[in-house]
């Protein structure tokens, strides 16, 4: 008999019953829940007279909605001056408590966007089944845990009954051998993954990052690629656990305690896809191939090199390729052949539950320490994504250096990656920013988003223009606080 | 989710082909914390003159005469009679929870968007596809008579015209299970709730760094 897949493991150690139809009842272990998606959910089980089924399995934090500027934020629930966001803040805080579900307020240290909230709890463990009302849950994946977005009914579903109905998946793995260059980041590869198989490419598929640089990268690397998964289809991303994995949980405070630690420990260990598992479809890469990524378009998949061009859609034969080129240029307003780095900006963000964690700032800083954002630039914002990687950043000193550089430090939410709340795009601006959707009106309407890495951002906001980040070699003296 | 058995109802005619759901409940609404209160803003763009808000008041609206939901012989109608393709577009389940908030338990058409009829089934409505001539002779009568209801019966799946004329329709054997006992999704799951149970156990023995308290 064939191997299993980590993807394969999951599945079938939480397999409650399998269906006719073909659908299975899956056991959830972890359901997280934020203000956007939840409201109908809890309706929905008071109108049926319906109770949580386990009540520990849930956590919640507010994010989409919620102000991100020390004013507005430092009245709590109520200084949101939006009357439609105060309104879904708060009846997340009521439902909360009224069912009695532990939940990380706006006013608590370890409120923040739920992607991060998660993992930095110790509340996304390995060997878990994990959902959201969102479609980055895929973040999660990166402690090999299986992990769904779904939708409102699927949350008040889980909410019940503790379980949700599913399709099993077919099995992708995404290998990249080798090392990367300096100043290529987790979030390049992704980006590069996107850009080779497409924004329907992992569709119907589990895909599991396997190979060296993956198993190089840091905790926070692997979520930054798990969570772009859904921007190739998949609904689902993975890593398999290792030691990086192991240490990152420890001590956290859902993590096992005392007791527990060794047999979790022993149990995570198996969470890898075996040997001789089988993939339904295999994608590699050569890590020292990558360079910084930038999207130029309307799409994920609209990426090249930081040395690349604005493609041509003359030269593209599909017709429906290209009339999806000819419509994403007008929108970005760029010319075919224009060079990347000739990409004037308006507005950085660096935020978002794709690059908001600790290491994604400090490499931020690592490029803004002693060096100025370009006056051009109207605005350069870095919103992080928890209360504690706040906190952390700014125990590091790391706020003092965005100031200092002409950068905003402001509160922790998903700010501007969706524009929910005041931070927005105007049109016709482009930005450079470090979220995972570059959709029309996703900043703001009009607005012209290009995806990439922290450390690419924080170099464009310095410039006004892209640049290659490998020009701008870390300030000496950074070396000692990195 | 509220049982449906039989069902006779007053009918309006909603006569347009390939009504989205952007046009059942525009996209302002979508930042409603209820799955409930969406009656006063379906189809909103077409009933009333000005542009909707999410929390207003629309009692005080100016609304279009014209449309057919504002003709008070349709008041209280329970049966929507449409055309092909009804409910295409987003996914969003708040068109069929304004839809049912509205009142409509039955809705009529030649053919359906896949997801909205999922959705709608999901929340008590039941869907009836039938053949556009028929539709069509529908339409003709609603609009020539005052008060015209439809009879419409799950169990024997027929409907009834005023002049005692009856149709047969199709439905699939589990939705119709769902809808004549009310069960949604999480009604049918929790008929396995000795197996969830009983999975939870052993998982929680094999796990119980899993579970807090
Ligand atoms: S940061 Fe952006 S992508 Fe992430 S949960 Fe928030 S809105 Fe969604």
């Amino acid at each position: 008999m064939a191997g299993q897949t980590l993807y394969d493991k999951l599945w079938s150690s939480h397999l409650v019953q399998s269906r006719d139809d073909g659908t299975a009842l899956i056991y959830i272990d972890r359901q997280l829940l934020h203000e956007v998606t939840s409201p109908q959910a809890f309706e929905g089980l008071r109108l049926a007279n319906r109770q949580p089924w386990r009540l520990d399995a849930n956590i919640a934090t507010a994010d989409h909605n919620v102000p991100t500027t020390l004013k507005e934020r430092a009245a709590g629930i109520a200084g949101i001056s939006d009357d439609v966001s105060r309104i879904q803040v708060q009846t997340l805080d009521d439902n909360t408590r009224s069912f009695g579900i532990e939940a990380f307020g706006i006013g608590d240290v370890r409120q923040g966007i739920v992607h991060v909230v998660g993992p930095e709890q110790g509340a996304t463990l390995p060997g878990m089944t994990v959902v959201c009302g969102d479609s980055h849950t895929a973040t999660h994946g990166a402690f090999g845990a299986l992990a769904h977005g779904i939708g409102t009914s699927e949350v008040e579903h889980v909410l019940a009954t503790q379980c949700l109905i599913q399709r099993k998946m077919k099995n992708m793995q995404v290998r990249v051998e080798g090392k990367l260059g300096q100043g290529v980041t987790a979030k390049d590869i992704v980006l590069a993954v996107i850009g080779r198989i497409g924004t329907a490419g992992g569709t119907g598929y589990a895909m599991e990052f396997a190979g060296s640089a993956i198993r190089d990268l840091s905790m926070e690397g692997r979520m930054t690629i798990c969570n772009m998964a859904i921007e190739a289809g998949a609904r689902v991303g993975l890593v398999g656990v290792d030691q990086t994995t192991i240490d990152y949980i420890k001590g956290r405070p859902f993590a096992p305690s005392e007791e527990h630690w060794d047999a979790a420990v022993s149990s995570w260990r198996h969470l890898v896809s075996d040997d001789d598992a089988h993939f339904d479809h295999i994608v590699e890469l050569k890590a020292e191939e990558l360079e910084p990524q930038v999207t130029w378009g309307t799409s994920p998949e609209m990426v090249t090199g930081v040395y690349g061009e604005v493609p041509d859609p003359a030269a593209i034969d599909d017709e429906t390729a290209q009339r999806g080129v000819i419509r994403a240029l007008e929108y970005m307003g760029l010319k075919a052949g224009q060079k990347i780095t000739d990409i004037k900006l308006d507005r950085v963000f660096i935020g978002s539950c794709t690059n908001s964690r600790i290491e994604d700032l400090r490499e931020a800083a690592k490029v803004a320490r002693g060096r100025r954002v370009a006056k051009s630039i109207k605005q350069a914002m870095v919103v992080p994504g928890s209360g504690l990687v706040k906190r952390q950043a700014e125990a590091e000193g790391l706020d003092k250096i965005f100031l200092d550089a002409g950068f905003e430090w402001r509160e922790p939410g998903c700010s501007m990656c969706l524009a929910m709340n005041a931070d927005k795009l105007g049109a016709g601006e482009h930005c450079a920013s470090t979220s995972n959707r570059n959709f029309e009106g996703r900043q703001g309407y009009g607005g012209r988003t290009h995806l990439v890495s922290p450390a690419m951002a924080a170099a464009a906001a310095i410039a006004g223009h892209f640049v290659d980040v490998r020009e701008y070699d870390p300030r000496p003296d950074m070396a000692k606080s990195a | 989710m509220e049982k449906f058995i039989r069902k006779l109802g007053l009918v309006a005619p909603l006569d347009r082909a390939n009504v989205d759901t952007d046009l059942i409940i525009p996209k302002q609404f979508l930042k409603s914390i209820k799955r409930t209160g969406f009656g006063p803003n379906l189809f909103d763009e077409l009933r009333y003159l000005d542009e909707g808000y999410p929390g207003q008041d629309c009692s005080n609206r100016p609304v279009n005469p014209e449309f057919v939901l504002n003709q008070p012989r349709y008041e209280g109608a329970s049966v929507l009679l449409a055309r092909k393709n009804f409910g295409c577009g987003s996914s969003r389940e708040h068109a069929p929870w304004a839809l049912e908030d509205f009142g409509f338990r039955v809705i009529i058409a030649p053919s359906f968007a896949d997801i909205f009829f999922n959705n709608a089934f999901k929340n008590g409505l039941l869907l009836i596809t039938l053949d556009e001539q028929t539709v069509d002779r529908l339409f003709k009568e609603v609009e020539a008579t005052p008060g015209y209801k439809l009879d419409v019966d799950l169990i024997g799946q027929t409907i009834t015209t005023p002049s005692g004329e009856q149709i047969a329709f199709e439905v699939d054997p589990f939705r119709k299970h769902c809808l004549e006992n009310g069960l949604d999704d999480i009604g049918i799951t929790l008929e396995n709730a000795a197996a969830i149970q009983h999975f939870e156990q052993r998982h929680k023995a094999e796990n119980p760094w899993l579970f807090r308290g």
